[in-house]
C-alpha cells in the first residue's frame, strides 16, 4: 500500500506558445508509508513543481498522482496532507497555539478538540511555553517549528516541505533537522522534502531523487542506506559522506549535460 | 526595426493595451448612466430628487457661458490659492529642514488640522477683509494648500537613504551641498504628490468657501440660488461644472507632472 | 516608553498653539488697525477688536449667554450643536464604511467589477462631490419612499457617507489584496473556501491598510456633514451655528469663534474615536516602525 504514487506525470506551462515552459515531463515516484524521499536538484528542475503537483495545487498535463490510494484532489479535500514552505507563513495577528489551530478550524473541528490538540503538537515541538506568544516575538528556528506543528496538526500521513530551512543559520538548520526526524519518527508520517543542501537531503532521507531541468525529470533515485537512525555521529560516518559523493555525481552528471548552456544556480555543499 | 519603428510601434501597443484596460470601466460608466437615464423616466423621479442625465446636459449647454463665468471665479480662487500656498509651503519646508525644532513644533499641529474641517475658519476670515473682498477664499485655500504641501515636502527633504547622506559626508560635502544635491531631488516627488492632493482640494475649497456669505458670483453660490429657485436641474448642471472643474485641475497636476519627469525612472 | 513620547507630541502641541495664539496677538499689535495693502493688494486683515478679538475674549465668550437676556450659556449651545453634528457624522460614517469595506470585497472577488468600478472611486477622491450638498439636503421633508420621510439631517449623513465610502473603499481593498501569496496558497492547500479565506486570511490581513483609510472616512464624513449644515443652514448643527454667529459678527465678534473651535472639537473627537479602534484593532501586531 503506497503513501503516494506519482505516474508518468508531466507538467507544460504555456502549452503551444512561444513561452512554453516543460516543467516536468514523464515523472514516475512511489514512495511507502514512513519512508523520507528528497528532492534535489538545480533550479528549473522542476522539483517545486513535482510537490505543488502531489498538493494539487496544480493540475498535470498528462499522468496520475495518487495520494493515499486517492486522487490528489480527494486527498486535498480530506486533509490527508500537510505543507510548509520556506517562509514559515504564520499569521501575525493569531497566537502561536492559534496559528497551530488554522486547519482544524477550517475543517469544524470544535473548541476544545482543537485546543487540546494545539497542545499536543506544542509538546511534539518543544515549543509549550510558548502557546500564547506572538509569531513575530518568536526566532525563525521556533517558527519553522510551529510551521510544522501546525502542517502535522490534523495527524495527516503525509508531510510535503518546500526547502523549510533554506532560511535558517546552519546551527539551527543541523538542530531543526534532528527535531525533524524526531517528530516524523514519533508520528510515522511520511516526507517528501525539497531541497538545495546536498548534506540535508542525505541525513534526513531513505531516499534521494535527483532531478535536472530542460526538461524537468527525474535522473537518478539513491538509496542513501544508513539505517533507519540518524544521531550526532552519522554526519561523521563513512556512509554519510559516500552516500554525500554519489548524489553531488549524479547531480554533477546532470550539470555537465548542460554545462554549455546558461550558467545554472547549482546546489550548495552546505 | 529600427529603433524609431520599434518604440512607435511599442507605443501604438502600450495605448491599445490602455484602452482595453479602460474597456470595463467605460462599460460601467455608459451601463450606470443608462440606468440613471431609465429610472428617472421609469420611476418618473421628480428634479428636486434626481434629474435625468439628458436633462442635466440639456441645462448644462444652456447655461454653459454662466457656467463658465462662475467656474472662472471658483477656478481662479483655487488656483491663485494654489500657487501661493505651493510657493509658501516650499520655501516653509525649507526652514523646518534647517531648524529642526520648529518641525517638531508644527508636525503635531499639521496633523490635528487634517482631522479638522479648517475650512470654517472662513466664517472668521470674512470678518477680517471687507464683504465685497475674494480675499477670504483665497487665503482659506492658501491655508489648505499651504499645510497638504508642507507636509509632504517636509517629508520629501528629510526620508533621504541614510546611505546617500552618508555618502555625502565622506566626500566632506556642506549641509547645503547634501541639501541641494540629495534631498532638493528627492522631494520633487512629494512635491508632485502634494499637488495631485492640493489641486481638486483647492477647488473644493474655494467651493466650499462661498458657502458662508459674501460675493456670491462663483459655482457655489449658484447651485444654492437655483436650488431656493426650484430650479433643481440647472444645478445639477452646475455641479457638472464643478465637478469638471476640480478633474481639470486634478488633471493639469498630473499633466504637469509627467512633462516635467519625462525620462525619469518611476 | 510611549508615555514618554505622548507627553513629548502633547507639550509640543500646546506649544504650537502658543505660538499661534502669541501670533494672534502681536499681529493685533503690529498690524493695521483697519486693514491695508501690500504689494497694492488689500491683503492685510484688519486688526481691530471687531475683526480679530483678543483670545481671550474669544474663551471668556464661552461663559457668557447666548442671547442677551437668555439663560444658557454659549458653551452648552455649543456643545449640543457638536454632540448633534457628532451624531450625524457617526451615521455617516458608519454607512460609508459599511458600503466602502462591502464595494472593497466585491471588487477583490470580481476582478471586472474591481477594473470597472475603481477608476471611478479614484476619481471621485479629486472631484468635488461636495457640490451635491445643497441637492442632496432638499430631499428632506419632500423624498418619500413608502411611508418612510426623508428627514433632513439624513442628508448630511449621506453626504458624510459620499465622502467617507472612498477613501475606505480603495484602502481595504488594497489590504485585501495585500495577503502575501505564500499564505494564499496554504489556504489552498487546505481546501478552504473563498468566504474561509476572506475572513481567516484577506481581512486580518487588511486591517493595517483599513486604519489609515478609516482616519480617511472619519475626517470626511465631518467635512460632508458640516458643508451639508453650512450650505443649508441645517437646524442644530455646529454648522449652522457658524452661520448665525457669523452673520452677528460686528455687533459679537467673539462669538463665531466659539463656534468655530466648536467645529475643530468636532473633527478631533471623531479622529479620536477612530485613533481608538486603531489602538484596539492593532494591539497585537508587530510594531512598524513609525515616521
Amino acid at each position: 500500500m503506497s503513501a503516494l504514487e506519482v505516474v508518468g506525470a508531466s507538467k507544460i506551462f504555456n502549452q503551444g506558445t512561444t513561452k512554453q515552459v516543460d516543467a516536468l515531463i514523464d515523472v514516475s515516484l512511489t514512495v511507502q508509508p514512513g519512508e523520507f524521499v528528497s528532492l534535489i536538484g538545480p533550479s528549473g528542475c522542476g522539483k517545486s513543481t513535482l510537490l505543488r503537483l502531489i498538493a494539487n495545487l496544480l493540475e498535470p498535463t498528462s499522468g496520475s498522482v495518487s495520494v493515499n490510494q486517492k486522487t490528489a484532489a480527494q486527498a486535498r479535500l480530506d486533509q490527508d496532507y500537510g505543507m510548509a514552505f520556506q517562509q514559515a507563513g504564520l499569521f501575525d495577528w493569531r497566537t502561536v497555539s492559534k496559528n497551530i489551530e488554522l486547519p482544524l478550524e477550517l475543517k469544524g473541528w470544535e473548541k476544545s478538540k482543537r485546543e487540546t490538540r494545539a497542545k499536543e503538537m506544542l509538546e511534539l515541538v518543544k515549543l509549550p511555553e510558548f502557546a500564547d506568544l506572538y509569531p513575530w516575538q518568536l526566532s525563525g528556528g521556533m517558527q519553522q517549528r510551529i510551521a510544522i506543528a501546525r502542517a502535522l496538526a490534523s495527524h495527516p500521513p503525509l508531510l510535503l516541505m518546500d526547502e523549510p530551512f533554506g532560511a535558517l543559520d546552519e546551527m539551527t538548520r543541523e538542530y531543526m533537522q534532528g527535531e525533524l526526524l524526531r517528530i516524523c519518527g514519533e508520528t510515522s508520517t511520511t516526507v517528501v522534502f525539497v531541497t538545495h543542501s546536498i548534506p540535508e537531503a542525505v541525513y534526513l532521507s531513505n531516499r534521494v531523487v535527483v532531478m535536472s531541468p530542460r526538461p524537468g525529470r527525474i535522473t537518478k533515485v539513491i538509496e542513501v542506506g544508513l539505517g533507519a537512525t540518524r544521531n550526532e555521529d552519522t554526519r561523521a560516518a563513512d556512509g554519510f559522506f559516500k552516500g554525500i559523493t554519489s548524489v553531488r555525481e549524479a547531480l554533477r552528471g546532470t550539470h555537465a549535460e548542460h554545462a554549455a548552456a546558461n550558467a545554472v544556480r547549482g546546489v550548495e555543499d552546505r | 526595426m529600427s529603433t524609431a519603428a520599434r518604440t512607435n510601434a511599442s507605443a501604438t501597443t502600450r495605448v491599445l493595451g490602455r484602452v482595453r484596460q479602460a474597456g470595463p470601466a467605460l462599460v460601467f460608466g455608459i451601463l450606470f448612466l443608462a440606468l440613471w437615464e431609465s429610472a428617472v423616466r421609469g420611476f418618473d423621479l421628480k428634479p428636486y430628487f434626481l434629474a435625468a442625465p439628458s436633462k442635466i446636459f440639456e441645462q448644462f449647454v444652456k447655461n454653459a457661458s454662466r457656467i463658465w463665468q462662475a467656474s472662472m471665479v471658483s477656478g481662479g480662487n483655487a488656483l491663485i490659492g494654489l500657487l501661493i500656498g505651493t510657493v509658501l509651503g516650499v520655501a516653509m519646508s525649507f526652514v523646518l529642514n534647517r531648524y529642526k525644532f520648529l518641525g517638531e513644533l508644527i508636525t503635531p499641529l499639521a496633523i490635528a488640522l487634517n482631522a479638522i474641517p479648517i475650512f470654517v475658519l472662513v466664517a472668521v476670515l470674512n470678518n477680517m477683509y471687507s464683504i465685497t473682498s475674494e480675499i477670504p477664499r483665497r487665503v482659506m485655500v492658501t491655508l489648505v494648500v499651504y499645510f497638504i504641501v508642507l507636509v509632504n515636502v517636509a517629508k520629501g527633504l528629510t526620508q533621504v537613504r541614510s546611505t546617500h547622506v552618508e555618502l555625502m559626508k565622506s566626500y566632506a560635502a556642506s549641509d547645503f551641498a547634501i541639501l541641494r544635491k540629495v534631498r532638493v531631488p528627492n522631494a520633487v516627488p512629494f512635491l508632485f504628490t502634494a499637488l495631485k492632493i492640493a489641486a481638486p482640494a483647492s477647488v473644493i475649497t474655494a467651493f466650499v468657501s462661498e458657502y458662508f456669505g459674501g460675493l456670491q458670483n462663483g459655482l457655489g453660490s449658484r447651485i444654492t440660488s437655483n436650488i431656493a429657485n426650484a430650479k433643481n436641474a440647472a444645478a445639477w448642471a452646475y455641479v457638472l461644472g464643478a465637478c469638471l472643474l476640480g478633474l481639470a485641475f486634478y488633471i493639469a497636476s498630473i499633466i504637469l507632472e509627467g512633462v516635467t519627469r519625462r525620462g525619469e525612472a518611476k | 516608553m510611549l508615555a514618554r513620547r505622548i507627553a513629548y507630541r502633547s507639550s509640543m502641541f500646546v506649544l504650537a498653539i502658543a505660538s499661534v495664539v502669541a501670533l494672534w496677538e502681536l499681529y493685533k499689535v503690529v498690524g493695521p488697525q483697519d486693514g491695508g495693502k501690500l504689494f497694492g493688494v488689500s491683503i492685510l486683515p484688519r486688526a481691530n477688536d471687531t475683526a480679530m478679538p483678543h483670545i481671550w475674549s474669544m474663551l471668556s465668550r464661552y461663559g457668557r449667554p447666548e442671547v442677551r437676556g437668555s439663560d444658557t450659556k454659549i458653551w452648552s449651545v455649543v456643545l449640543s450643536g457638536l454632540l448633534f453634528s457628532l451624531r450625524l457624522s457617526l451615521v455617516g460614517f458608519f454607512l460609508g464604511t459599511t458600503i466602502g469595506v462591502g464595494l472593497a470585497v466585491l471588487m477583490s472577488r470580481f476582478r471586472v467589477v474591481q477594473r470597472g468600478l475603481l477608476p471611478y472611486l479614484v476619481m471621485s477622491q479629486t472631484v468635488p462631490l461636495i457640490a451635491l450638498a445643497p441637492l442632496v439636503v432638499s430631499w428632506g421633508g419632500k423624498l418619500e419612499i413608502g411611508s418612510f420621510l426623508w428627514p433632513r439631517w439624513l442628508s448630511a449623513s449621506i453626504l458624510g457617507t459620499f465622502l467617507a465610502f472612498f477613501p475606505i473603499a480603495v484602502g481595504t481593498l488594497r489590504g485585501l489584496a495585500s495577503a502575501p501569496a505564500a499564505a494564499l496558497e496554504l489556504m489552498d492547500s487546505y481546501a478552504a473556501s473563498w468566504k474561509q479565506t476572506l475572513f481567516k486570511l484577506k481581512f486580518p490581513a487588511a486591517v493595517p491598510y483599513m486604519v489609515p483609510a478609516l482616519k480617511l472616512g472619519a475626517s470626511g464624513s465631518v467635512i460632508g456633514v458640516v458643508v451639508a449644515e453650512i450650505s443649508t443652514g441645517l437646524k442644530g448643527g455646529i454648522g449652522r451655528l457658524i452661520i448665525e454667529y457669523a452673520r452677528e459678527a460686528t455687533g459679537d465678534p467673539a462669538k463665531v469663534f466659539t463656534a468655530v473651535f466648536g467645529a475643530a472639537a468636532l473633527g478631533i473627537t471623531m479622529a479620536g474615536l477612530v485613533a481608538l479602534s486603531d489602538v484596539l484593532l492593532m494591539r497585537n501586531r508587530p510594531k512598524e516602525s513609525s515616521t
